[in-house]
């Protein structure tokens, strides 16, 4: 059986620089970053006090307040940059076998909003449960693939995965899969993440995994500059829609890149350290590669993992530097987190967007913050930094790694390349 | 209107996204004001915690439009 090819038709986004997709690229070629200090909740006591949240955000600009009140945030932000997708794919239009698109959605938490809300009210009470009915289906991970099936009525294949960081990589890949193998012809995917909460940054914190430049939270992630101290926490959700490509061309969709390949591996290392050497990452962008049929000379961008802690950043470019060999030097590298922020769950998706806009447009965003060398970097390596930089894309790959040692790669190209 | 009929009609407004209009002592939760099964259970709860009293099961299937709900609570409210 010959695997069908699959393309990308629609795009959304709701992130910390831009609120819809075409604001979300306007914001990373400009450099912008969306980190400030947090308002969700009095940060005070707490070593991170800064975020990069989604801004203005108010959920009566999207939703009715009865609707709005039944999902957790991450939720509404994954019907958000569903509903944005899916308007510029045109699913909802005549003559679309609903019964053949699907949902697969990539969260790393889930309604950690919901959760942490429900057990302090517990905790407050008099030991009497009084536990909101709608409690458990805002706070699951799947309601976010249920949410947008439902208001959508697309019947196909539904479900969500999770792996901490690769979370919405790993739905890419499975949609693509279910396309891929005939099991559906077009699928929503996507991911999306909530976590800046007490318990999110408290606990990100107590790992020691986030960055604590509180007197200068725009500067704060930096990947690959010697300073950095850790990730910054984003929020938001990003929406890619991948269609068979007979069938999108048959309705005239618009194509903005196809999705040639995809490769997963665990370090099976430690639940929350990357491998030094970076062996699973040298094997997640080996099995991409050869998933796509293409060599790693082929490559023009790489939007790395790059989360501006001190292990992580390294032993990503070290494994790009085994796989890429002399060719590492030709490639643009760029880490978009240095605006967003890291989005978890969603950042899969959020930089698979990155990637594919960065075709579109002809620009690399860039690795904002650079200000120190690192020694420990090979400086021959471009790392894109501080401005976006003008180079035609063929083919790029997003990394994307999670706690628990998870690691994926997708590869997308340019349709007419 | 007696304080307990004001205040479930505020509950029910603010809970079902419904206009004041609507909630006449007439309206069935379910087939006027567009609540589901999650959404009465979610009524019922917040009546619980607004009243200080405990709903049991069998007399909370007896509560289903917004007149039932005012008596029974103007009953059992402490």
């Amino acid at each position: 059986m010959s695997l069908r090819r699959v393309v990308v038709t629609g795009l959304g986004a709701i992130t910390p620089v831009g609120k819809t997709a075409p604001a979300y690229w306007e914001g990373l070629a400009a450099g912008r970053s969306g980190a400030a200090p947090i308002t969700r909740f009095d940060a005070s006591k707490f070593k991170t006090r800064f975020a990069c949240e989604v801004k203005d955000y108010n959920p009566d600009d999207y939703f009715d307040r009865k609707e709005g009140r039944k999902m957790d945030i991450f939720t509404q932000f994954a019907l958000i940059a569903a509903n944005e997708a899916i308007e510029d794919a045109r699913l909802n239009e005549e003559g679309i076998d609903k019964d053949r698109v699907g949902v697969i959605w990539g969260s790393g938490i889930g309604g950690l909003t919901s959760l942490q809300a429900e057990c302090i009210a517990f905790a407050n009470g008099d030991g009497t449960p009084r536990f909101n009915p709608f409690f458990i289906p805002k706070m699951i991970a799947d309601s976010a693939s249920g949410n947008i099936s439902i208001r959508h009525k697309f019947r196909g294949p539904n479900f969500v995965t999770t792996s901490a960081c690769a979370s919405s990589s790993d739905s890419i890949i499975s949609a693509f899969n279910y396309i891929r193998l005939n099991m559906a012809d077009v699928m929503v995917t996507g991911g999306s993440e909530a976590a800046i909460t007490e318990s999110g940054v408290g606990g990100f914190n107590a790992l020691k995994a986030m960055s604590e430049r509180n007197d200068a939270p725009e500067l704060a992630s930096r990947p690959y500059d010697k300073e950095r101290d850790g990730f910054v926490l984003g929020e938001g959700a990003a929406s890619l829609i991948l269609e068979e490509y007979e069938h999108a061309k048959a309705r005239g969709a618009k194509i903005y890149a196809e999705l040639i390949g995809g490769g997963m591996s665990a370090d099976a290392y430690h639940i929350t350290a990357p491998d030094p050497e970076g062996n699973g990452v040298v094997l997640v962008m080996q099995n991409a590669l050869r998933d796509a049929g293409i060599s790693p000379a082929d490559v023009d961008y790489i939007n790395t993992h790059g989360t501006s802690t001190p292990l992580g950043d390294g032993a990503e470019v070290k494994a790009i530097q085994k796989v890429f060999g002399e060719h590492a030097y030709d490639l643009n590298i760029s880490s978009t987190k240095s605006m967003t922020g890291h989005l978890l769950g969603a950042a899969g998706a959020i930089e698979a967007v990155a990637c594919i806009m960065a075709m579109q447009h002809g620009v690399v965003p860039p690795t904002i913050n650079h200000v120190t060398d690192d020694p420990e970097l090979d400086p021959k390596l471009n790392f894109t930094f501080n401005e976006a930089q003008p180079r035609e894309v063929n083919v790029a790959m997003s990394n994307t790694f999670g706690f628990g040692g998870h690691n994926t790669s997708v590869i997308f190209r340019k349709i007419d390349s | 209107m007696s304080e307990i009929a004001e205040k479930v009609k505020a509950i029910i407004i603010d809970k079902l996204g419904v206009e004041a209009s609507e909630v006449t002592p007439e309206a069935s939760f379910t087939n006027d004001l567009g609540a589901d099964s999650l959404d009465t259970v979610e009524l019922i709860m917040e009546f619980e915690k607004e009243f200080n009293v405990s709903i049991p099961d069998d007399q909370a299937e007896n509560i289903g439009t917004v007149g039932q709900a005012i008596s029974y609570l103007e009953e059992h409210a402490k």
